[in-house]
């Protein structure tokens, strides 16, 4: 593929959204080709606006903006190809109507490096702008408060760049003086003025609560700055990045291969689940086929992650109403899920067991016998928690009407998953756009009208009877075959090629000591997960680890809508709002 | 006996029993949850409770700087002190009770309201904002419940004739005032645990929502005096209830003694198997609930019963 064949814009392009080359001329895009077959153009910096909000004003609007991240091009070693400068800023937008994505690039130089916002247009670009500003450095012209998002408000540099170190052992011992210490608990105290808030009106003083980030029910280390009136919610701003651990800067730093581990503890309670994603992006690179044996063994291991996580969900949600039961039950049946998972991957919440190209084992020998005792035993036990939990009349009167959000309000904050099915959204990944062989399944998407935290627990314990029938129908349906391509690119390779002739053997030493190497592109792969839409957006250079990994996950849009749907309630109606949304804060800071 | 012994000697066993009901309600709450509770120090973990007070006796006394010393300090003594007043009046088994006068019941409404005190204090004076939100939430609960707390009881006056407990218990010796006033006993029982603020009533220290509500701030043994003190709470309000619709200490074959700690008991339980069943209202619905639902029936029983028994004098 030559430069000028990749940035043309063909008829075909032409074709997938005629609206947009209708009102711009196409001389004003180039054209990238990517391996996800998302519509990929690069527009300039003065156009991009307008190319937005036009996207957002056609019929079957690409009304979500799904995605915003950013990417330091400078060390690109294909430069030549696209219209590449210092910085890249990445748009992903989302028809849900049309179930098709898009992706505008935008090529920023490194002076001056800034760009216009486009809060005006999408609500959730808030905290996506404020996070490519925190990594990138890159300013956001006319954003409303562009402060450090995922870092330290003391931190200084901006990480994702290429010339910040990778590694901590790169910088010097850290150390934290009493000084230190002050300056660092002074620059977390929530000033409320700086988010526009007064602090009193006519009668009384607001009182300003720092909810978390230790609190019994933030479901790990999330802060909330609450300006109440007696125990009313007025405002609330979320404040996140006490989990963050740099898993995309790590990716850049670990073999394709070695980044496997750091996935599963995205979301720490999705195990393989988030693999998945990174994964299928890959191969999808790489063009690595796998056996209907590999692909519907990751569907049932999925599936029993959902059930795992959706079980925690349920537990909590009870728990945090005030009902303290349920998750002592839902935590035995997780024993005993966990147990099967453990005879399956020798590992509980943490597998890693997903390789590139494959598994890294086959399923154990009785494997089906214990699959088929759970799927036999939990249903009947769900039917009396849902009892226990969903009819009883105090989590009711807790539940029903709080947290409620309309379908238009999801798609402009970027919800997905059961939270946007709660309100009608039949928008499920799974069915929509079926990967790894789920269209050979036969399932139902729950859905629900309300929109409010009572509907979005009963989706979710629908969802694990969902995930129950498909777990049954992969037991009966096991397909026989091998749990690993036969790809040059899988890692790690079957080894019993490798013992007979000289070339496997060499291939098999390099991926295994440098680590595989994947071809030059970019590729992205988008699963139903857990919490909502996982995504792994992935640059390869051509090396043996990834230029740029992006780590869509679903938590972080999810939060930032916590103080539209909570101004006006109370207090405890916040925490039930916190349960409903159910995530995870690992899953939001990375 | 001598006179001095017996208010000794029922102070110890209560301060006992206080401790014990933490070991009974975590075993038998993990009974009912599926887990083992503690059960590693002394046959059946019963030492437990001696280990945690060895533990809580010998951690450091802090007082938040930003407290207001004295009340901080005097807040946890109330309500120990104001439960244990309110076991004076109790009459466990005939000839067993510290002090017997004829306004026993009214005096017990006086403890109660007292106690409150407590709460409200140990809040207001941690100067922290959780506990000032559990305070504010016990103000509003404990006086909403305790309106009709004294309305319900006022059915088991109405049929006893008298304020004194064993004059009351002496007026069921035929029949249990629980046949007399099923709907009493149904409001004297939610009040009671309003009142002791145990769940599903258990707002002013909301784990999930403010932490520990009004001691937050608190640790060692000026948190294990609250601890205990919610305990003896509940072994009260159990006590009461026995006495006040159960019949008291009476009962056929056993000793008197026995049929009251095996009624009381039984409340006990049920205290705890509330806690494992039910979730948390939210504290604007409980005060609607107590307001528009509670405080109405309990003049309606009001009302009932002195008709009736009016009606039946002629």
């Amino acid at each position: 593929m030559t430069a000028e064949n990749n940035n043309k814009i063909t008829d075909e392009l032409i074709a997938q959204i005629p609206e947009l080359f209708k009102q711009f001329n196409k001389e004003h895009f180039a054209a990238q080709t990517t391996c996800d077959d998302i519509v990929t153009l690069w527009v300039s910096s003065k156009r991009i606006i307008a190319i937005l909000s036009f996207m957002k004003s056609i019929t079957d609007p690409f009304d979500m903006l799904y995605d915003l991240y950013a990417v330091d091009e400078r060390l690109r070693l294909d430069k030549n190809q696209y219209p590449i400068l210092d910085f890249t800023v990445v748009y992903q937008l989302l028809s849900i109507n049309r179930n098709k994505h898009i992706r505008f690039k935008v090529a920023l130089d490194e002076t001056p490096l800034e760009i216009a916002t486009i809060t005006h247009l999408f609500k959730n670009a808030n905290w996506y702008e404020r996070e490519a500003w925190d990594l990138f450095g890159i300013t956001f012209i006319d954003h409303p408060l562009l402060t450090r998002i995922l870092l330290p408000p003391t931190f200084k540099g901006h990480p994702l760049r290429k010339e910040f170190p990778g590694r901590a052992t790169e910088n010097d011992p850290f150390t934290l003086d009493e000084q230190k210490l002050q300056k660092e608990q002074q620059a977390l105290k929530f000033i409320p003025e700086q988010w526009g808030m007064k602090k009193s009106n006519d009668d009384n003083d607001y009182m300003f609560l720092n909810l978390g980030p230790n609190h019994p029910s933030v479901h790990g280390v999330f802060r909330i700055a609450l300006q109440l009136d007696g125990e009313r919610v007025i405002d609330a701003v979320p404040d996140i990045g006490f989990h963050h651990r740099g898993a995309e800067k790590i990716a850049e730093r670990q073999t394709w291969h070695g980044f496997i581990p750091y996935t599963d503890r995205i979301d720490y309670l999705g195990g393989v689940m988030n693999n998945f994603p990174y994964i299928l992006a890959i191969e999808k690179l790489a063009g690595i086929e796998v056996s209907e044996r590999v692909k519907c063994i990751r569907v049932m291991l999925s599936e029993c992650f959902r059930i795992l996580s959706h079980m925690l969900f349920f537990g909590t949600f009870a728990q945090d109403i005030g009902q303290l039961s349920p998750i002592f039950y839902l935590f035995i049946d997780r024993e005993k899920l966990f147990a099967i998972i453990e005879a399956i991957t020798g590992a509980r919440m943490h597998p890693s067991w997903f390789r590139i190209g494959g598994l890294a084992q086959d399923l154990p020998q009785g494997w089906d016998k214990m699959m088929l005792e759970f799927t036999d035993y939990f249903p009947n036990k769900l039917d009396e928690y849902e009892v226990m939990v969903m009819q009883n009349s105090i989590i009711k009167i807790r539940s029903i009407g709080i947290g409620q959000y309309t379908k238009q309000q999801a798609i402009d904050w970027g919800v997905t998953g059961p939270g946007l099915r709660a309100t009608g959204c039949d928008y499920d990944l799974r069915k929509v756009s079926p990967y790894s062989g789920y269209e050979n399944y036969d399932f139902t998407v729950p859905l629900d009208d309300q929109g409010d935290a009572y509907a979005r627990c009963k989706l979710r314990v629908e969802e694990m009877r969902q995930s129950i029938r498909i777990i049954k129908q992969c037991i009966k349906h096991m397909p026989q075959g091998p749990y690993k391509a036969e790809h040059p690119c899988t890692t790690p390779p079957m080894n019993n090629l490798s013992k007979n002739d000289i070339e496997t053997q060499i291939q098999h030493f390099l991926n295994t000591s440098w680590g595989a190497v994947m071809p030059n592109g970019e590729s992205s792969f988008a699963v139903e997960a857990t919490k909502g839409i996982n995504s792994y957006s992935i640059i390869s250079d051509g090396t043996s680890s990834s230029y740029r990994t992006r780590i869509r996950t679903p938590s972080f849009p999810h939060l930032q809508m916590i103080p539209e749907i909570s101004k006006g309630l109370m207090l405890a109606d916040l925490i039930v709002i916190i349960a409903s949304i159910d995530f995870v804060m690992a899953d939001v800071d990375r | 006996m001598t006179s001095w012994l017996t208010p000794l000697i029922i102070l110890i066993v209560l301060l006992l029993l206080g401790a014990w009901s933490i070991w009974l309600e975590r075993r038998v709450l993990a009974l009912w949850q599926d887990r083992l509770g503690p059960n590693r120090v002394g046959p059946f973990g019963l030492l437990q409770v001696v280990a945690d007070m060895i533990k809580i006796f010998t951690k450091e006394d802090w007082v938040p700087p930003f407290a207001d010393k004295v009340l901080f300090i005097i807040s946890p003594m109330i309500v120990m002190i104001m439960t244990l007043l309110g076991f004076a009046i109790i009459p466990f088994a005939p000839n067993i009770q510290i002090a017997q006068f004829d306004h026993a019941l009214l005096f017990l409404l006086a403890i109660s309201s007292l106690s409150v005190y407590s709460i409200m204090l140990a809040g207001f004076s941690s100067n922290s904002k959780y506990a000032l939100l559990g305070a504010m939430r016990t103000a509003a609960q404990m006086i909403s419940y305790e309106v009709f707390m004294g309305l319900a009881l006022m059915g088991v006056v109405i049929l006893a004739d008298d304020f004194s407990l064993s004059a009351i218990v002496a007026a069921q010796a035929d029949v249990w005032f629980i046949c007399y006033q099923p709907l009493g006993f149904v409001l004297f029982f939610i009040a009671g645990i309003a009142e002791i603020h145990r769940a599903p009533f258990d707002l002013p220290e909301a784990e999930t929502e403010i932490v520990a509500g009004f001691h937050t701030e608190y640790s060692s043994m000026k948190f294990g005096m609250f601890f205990i003190g919610e305990y003896l709470g509940v072994i009260l309000i159990s006590s009461l209830i026995t006495t006040l619709y159960f019949g008291g200490w009476q009962g056929p074959f056993l000793p008197p003694l026995l049929w009251f700690i095996l009624k009381t008991g039984f409340f006990i339980l049920f205290f705890i198997l509330l806690r494992a069943a039910i979730p948390r209202p939210r504290y604007d619905q409980l005060m609607v609930f107590a307001w528009y639902i509670l405080l109405p029936l309990s003049l309606l029983n009001l009302l009932v019963t002195g008709a009736v028994k009016l009606s039946l004098l002629g």
